[in-house]
């Protein structure tokens, strides 16, 4: 049992290690190229979801804060007294708005809303999860592409000029040409 | 201006190459003159950047002006300010020798082949100045994509080689990817000098996490700069790759690799971590000693030159790899000497190899029969290169190894000595079996007197943008020669600050 629970702890570390092992062994075992290559891919894909496994936190939701976090109730209430110039623009771009304004009050109001905001802004970091992974995962994912995109053509010439893809049969004639 | 070389040496080929990739197709002549003028700007910008260090310290240079830990950093310091101008220069030189030569062997794909090319620079240089582990990542696989297709431009052979190559390059680079994971997973951070400091601060010397990283790494690293029960996709890429990408990758590309090394052992991780916690050092010594042995027996093997010019880039990875482990102050100053050095000595070698076989079209070493009367220029570059490996004064090998032999010597580490010197006394015996043919042409008895004559009269000497490179590169090894004491001494403040055991 407690063999079990080990692994069930980290059970994300057995899966991708386990499926980075079935790549290693199409990588090495396989004599089709073309199959080589589905066993790097799937290589790398372990990588892809090691790295998206640690950004996981349990109960924890996407990295994006809602409204109501950012502006706080009252907030509403500051907007109330120079309400009607602000009124047409855009949620969003409120809080950048105000600071160009030349109204003093408005200026002050914007301070104090801000450090307010700040204060009651209460972000916990253990409900979100870890976007930074999954973000770098974009870029390996790219590369992993690439990658299988290159090794894709090199055995289309690799054909052209053996008519195999076979790596046994590739190297018979290399060592018939000799 | 000057405040912006560090991103400017990679941004110059970078831009251009996407330049020539767009326009080269249609106007041909462009290719060569934008390549050289990119590399060129290039090389400026890294030595602007090198005496900007040499003066004022370490460069920090945050790109989109993010700060790090969280945006991208580029930290230059005397180590890599030192390999970018070598591999900028390398660059230049193989790009002045490319301009018969790609067109020649890759007929019609010479705009892909400059993008291509200029690609694998941008990758190496961004490799060498990157200050974050992600990013040094994803350049190296920049880099490793290009070269693939570099070295699939070859002959049959050269595509198989390819092959291999690029799934051991991959496997290399996930273990690496796989190793910044780890230490992202305890150190959360992906800037290098960020995670040292995390490491220390939060006292992870005995963390098994840290110690996986550490060796993913390490293995990842190892794969790709060929060491040596690692290098079996070395050979064939760089012996049957066209000349020019044979030239570039042979002379930088491992290079580069034990450059990321180091740095990962001594700023990452801290030389107490790698040498003393762990206590690896003796054991990887005695791998380096395998490789140095393996790779000088191998080398002996060959009678195709450019294959047993690669056997010797293992040997060398040997000398540098062990060189690190030696954990010696005097040891660490001789590998990066090393690097500087063995990038033009390779690079001179294996422009004199291409050469030879775009005279005379052999691939094997009787090809250089009497060429002392047909080609002086040629071969004096050649003996310069030749002589450096062997390491005999004034040239630049013979410093570095003198370094290296001292490192083994101060810390007790015979084995690696002995290796070293069995491998020059290796290169001395290769070396002057080609000068002897060149000079005195093959023995009757040997039997090779098929290609003797007849179409060899015809030879001389190759043109200017052949020999321009070659013997350039021989000036450079010479001036590294003479001037070793300044570098060995800008490198030395380098090192110094790792507080490494310091030779009696």
């Amino acid at each position: 049992m407690e063999a079990l629970e080990t692994i069930a702890e980290s059970f994300n570390y057995w899966i991708y290690i386990t499926i980075m092992m079935i790549g290693l062994y199409a990588i090495v075992a396989k004599n089709n190229l073309v199959k080589k290559l589905i066993g790097m891919s799937i290589f790398q894909t372990a990588i892809i979801l090691f790295y998206v496994s640690i950004g996981y936190k349990e109960g924890a939701t996407i990295p994006i804060l809602y409204h109501d976090q950012v502006h706080p109730p009252h907030h509403e209430d500051a907007e109330a007294h120079h309400g009607t110039e602000h009124a047409i623009k855009e949620a969003a771009e409120e809080t950048h708005d105000e600071g160009s304004d030349h109204d003093e009050h408005a200026e002050e109001a914007e301070h104090a809303l801000s450090e307010d905001s700040h204060g009651s802004l209460e972000i916990d970091p253990n409900e979100f999860a870890n976007p930074l992974p999954h973000v770098l995962m974009l870029t390996a994912i790219v590369v992993g592409v690439a990658t299988l995109g290159v090794g894709l053509a090199i055995t289309q010439k690799l054909y052209r000029e053996f008519g195999s893809i076979e790596e046994s049969e590739i190297i018979e004639q290399i060592r018939d040409s000799k | 201006m000057t405040e912006q070389a560090p991103v400017l040496i990679l941004l110059f080929p970078f831009l251009t190459a996407v330049v020539v990739a767009l326009a080269g197709s249609r106007y041909k002549g462009l290719c060569w003159p934008l390549v050289l003028a990119s590399l060129g700007a290039s090389v400026c910008a890294s030595l602007t950047a090198l005496t900007q260090v040499l003066e004022n310290g370490p460069i920090r240079y945050y790109l989109g002006g993010w700060a790090p830990p969280f945006g991208i950093e580029f930290r230059i310091d005397q180590l890599n300010a030192l390999v970018a101008v070598a591999v900028s220069v390398v660059a230049l030189i193989t790009a002045i020798y490319s301009k018969d030569n790609v067109e020649a062997e890759t007929p019609g794909k010479s705009s892909q082949y400059y993008a291509l090319f200029l690609l694998l620079v941008s990758g190496l240089l961004g490799i060498v100045i990157t200050g974050d582990a992600f990013n040094l990542y994803v350049l190296l696989e920049v880099s490793a994509l290009t070269s693939y297709a570099l070295i699939a431009m070859g002959n049959k052979r050269a595509t198989l080689a390819a092959f291999k190559y690029l799934v051991m390059g991959t496997i290399g680079a996930s273990f690496y990817l796989l190793g910044v994971g780890y230490l992202y997973i305890k150190t959360g951070s992906l800037n290098m000098v960020d995670i040292h400091e995390q490491l220390v601060a939060l006292d992870l010397a005995g963390s098994p996490t840290i110690q996986v990283g550490f060796i993913l790494i390490t293995v990842g690293v190892w794969i790709k700069m060929a060491f040596f029960p690692l290098h079996a996709w070395l050979p064939n890429s760089y012996a049957f790759a066209p000349t020019t990408s044979s030239n570039i990758m042979a002379s930088l590309v491992t290079k580069v690799m034990i450059y990321v090394m180091i740095r990962m052992v001594l700023t990452v991780f801290g030389p107490d971590y790698a040498f003393e916690v762990l206590n690896w050092d003796n054991i990887v010594v005695w791998l380096a000693v395998i490789a140095i042995l393996a790779g000088s027996i191998g080398a002996l093997a060959q009678k195709d030159l450019r294959k047993m010019l690669t056997f010797l880039i293992i040997a060398e990875v040997g000398y540098m790899v062990g060189g690190v482990w030696l954990a010696d102050e005097t040891g660490m100053i001789g590998t990066i000497f090393h690097i500087i050095s063995d990038v033009f000595m390779t690079l001179c070698v294996f422009l004199f190899a291409g050469i030879v076989f775009s005279k005379t079209g052999l691939r094997d070493i009787y090809a250089v029969e009497g060429m002392f009367k047909k080609m002086p220029l040629t071969m004096i570059g050649f003996l310069v290169g030749a002589f450096s490996l062997i390491g005999i004064p004034p040239t630049a090998g013979f410093f570095s190894k003198w370094y290296l032999i001292q490192g083994g010597i101060n810390s007790g580490n015979w084995e690696y000595v002995v290796a070293l010197i069995i491998s020059s006394l290796v290169n001395a015996v290769l070396f002057f079996r080609i000068i002897e043919i060149a000079y005195f042409g093959v023995k009757p008895a040997e039997g090779h007197d098929a290609h003797h004559g007849d179409d060899h009269t015809k030879i001389s000497e190759g043109p200017f943008t052949q020999v321009l490179p070659l013997l350039a590169t021989a000036a450079i090894i010479l001036g590294i020669g003479i001037f070793n004491k300044e570098i060995a001494s800008i490198i030395q403040d380098f090192v110094s600050q790792f507080n490494l055991v310091a030779g009696i």
